[in-house]
């Protein structure tokens, strides 16, 4: 009995060396790789990070799912917004010619957009669903400017490792990593199934980022900051989302 | 003829363990199986409680790609919601726990998943699965399976073989637990999902579209609980302490002699 455990005492000893070595060297990897979450430390962090971790492996580069025009959904749900208040009346009272988008943070050229200038740009129109965590969906067209071509415009530093996005509604700001930054379906949207972006539907600037749910998709964009730490903004948990108990990252 | 599996002795597994006399004392369930039964059952209760709380912020169900409360349902559940947007006819709204329920849903997810592989990778490896789960060839017979069924609709108490082998219909419930209705849930799961559905399209085309997936869910998820319910009534009904011991400790206890005599006889069984 005693050579068994003497024999189990070291592989057992071993195994535990081994393991723990894989888990350091898997957890230094995974941060360079960014395949972290800011949220990886909350309460339900660790299935968290395994979602992130596995989607920024498997599906970094995947396109969201386009859709034929016929089946745009005929009736869209724009779902409550909060009160918007008289200073958005205003803006909305002169066709929002005064709404600017600033960009500021890790940028060589950091600027601010009107929304003519905002569709002078290159356009990119897609026919993607938009779904919410509690479980409704629907398909729109979307068009608008991609993020990357502003990214490129402002002069992103190479060090930038997250967008934060911010709306005319304080209490919502978002951000999202290069991957999702960079990828090209990814857009500051405009117009709406033809038209101009309704204000229900987050009009005049929403950032559509189709392959996560639609709380990504923040209404109502006035600000987007380039930065390659989320550490000091808020609770240090990467956004509003966290803070109010839900993941950053909402690709499931 | 090997000891099957459910003879396994502490500590050995394979050949070594049909190499030794059998002295020593046989478990009815390997340590493998215990554990995993017990990882899955916690994170399956995780997964049906914050899978309701979810459920109840849109307890409206619908089929193909789309759905939300301007579209026409494919069924309601006639229950009060979480979110005030949602028309139940019920006067209130209850409160909204989604936040730490999608967190914890998605986290038992994983464990229930990875739980699920290393018990596959076991029952393949061991044959765990061709022993105790695949029916024999005379058990599928028409007469048998009559005579199975006939004797669970008499709700006949199962006898002192059945506490060191499962029956028929407790195998076939089994496997279409573990390869059908497990495979399902995780499939219908992941489609719900924007990123998997980008990188895996044809998975969720195949069931329908994003809306069907979410409805076949809820009915995978429903099946599981009717199995769950039938499940914990069948161990009370076979004897619950006794059940309960074998799948924490391995040993089932009781009348040992008893048990001693009916092994014996099980493996004169050709």
């Amino acid at each position: 009995m005693s050579t068994i455990s003497r024999r189990r005492l070291i592989t057992t000893g071993l195994a535990t060396a081994a393991g723990v070595t894989g888990l350091g060297v898997a957890a230094k990897l995974a941060r360079r790789y960014g395949l972290i979450p800011p949220d990886s430390g909350v309460l339900y962090g660790a299935g968290e990070t395994l979602t992130y971790a596995a989607h920024r492996t498997v599906t970094r580069h995947s396109m969201a799912r386009e859709f034929s025009p016929s089946e745009i959904s005929k009736d869209p749900f724009a779902n409550e917004v909060a009160p918007l208040g008289p200073e958005f009346q205003r803006l909305q009272q002169g066709a929002f010619s005064d709404w600017r988008l600033t960009v500021d943070g890790m940028a060589a050229r950091p600027a601010s957009f009107s929304l003519a200038e905002l569709s002078s740009f290159p356009r990119s129109t897609q026919i993607t669903f938009i779904a919410c965590e509690e479980g409704w969906s629907y398909i729109a067209e979307w068009s608008g400017v991609p993020l990357s071509h502003i990214l490129d415009r402002v002069g992103a530093l190479p060090q930038v490792r997250y967008v934060v996005y911010r709306s005319f509604q304080p209490d919502w700001w978002e951000s999202i990593d290069m991957v999702d930054a960079l990828h090209p379906q990814t857009l500051l949207t405009l117009g709406m199934n033809g038209g101009e972006l309704p204000v229900g539907f987050g009009g005049p600037l929403r950032l559509r980022v189709p392959r996560q749910l639609g709380y990504k998709s923040v209404k109502y964009i006035t600000r987007l900051t380039l930065t390659d730490s989320l550490k000091g903004l808020g609770k240090g948990l990467g956004s509003a989302s966290p803070e109010g108990g839900y993941a950053w990252y909402a690709g499931i | 003829m090997g000891v099957p599996a459910e003879f396994e002795m502490p500590g050995q597994t394979g050949a070594r363990a049909r190499a030794m006399p059998r002295t020593a004392e046989r478990l009815r369930h390997s340590a493998l199986v215990r554990v995993t039964h017990w990882l899955t059952a916690l994170s399956f209760l995780a997964l049906l409680v914050t899978g309701v709380e979810i459920l109840i912020s849109h307890p409206r169900f619908y089929w193909g790609e789309t759905g939300n409360v301007n579209m026409h349902p494919l069924f309601t559940l006639h229950i009060p919601s979480s979110r005030d947007t949602v028309p139940t006819g019920y006067g209130y709204v209850l409160p909204d726990q989604n936040g730490w329920s999608r967190y914890l849903h998605f986290e038992a997810a994983w464990l229930a998943v990875l739980t699920g592989f290393v018990y596959l990778a076991f029952g393949f490896f061991n044959g765990h699965f061709r022993r105790n789960l695949i029916p024999a060839r005379s058990q599928l017979s028409p007469k048998a399976l009559a005579r199975a069924i006939a004797g669970h609709l008499r709700f006949k108490r199962p006898g002192e073989e059945e506490a060191w082998s499962y029956n028929t219909l407790q195998r076939l419930t089994y496997l279409l637990v573990i390869f059908v209705l497990f495979p399902l849930i995780i499939w219908t799961g992941l489609a719900m999902s924007p990123a998997f559905e980008g990188a895996f399209p044809w998975a969720v085309i195949a069931l329908g579209g994003r809306q069907s997936a979410r409805t076949l869910h809820f009915f995978v998820s429903a099946l599981l609980v009717l199995f769950l319910f039938v499940h914990i009534f069948m161990v009370w009904f076979a004897g619950f302490r006794r059940r309960m011991r074998a799948m924490i400790t391995g040993r089932p206890g009781g009348d040992t002699t008893r048990s001693a005599a009916i092994l014996a006889a099980l493996k004169e069984r050709p």
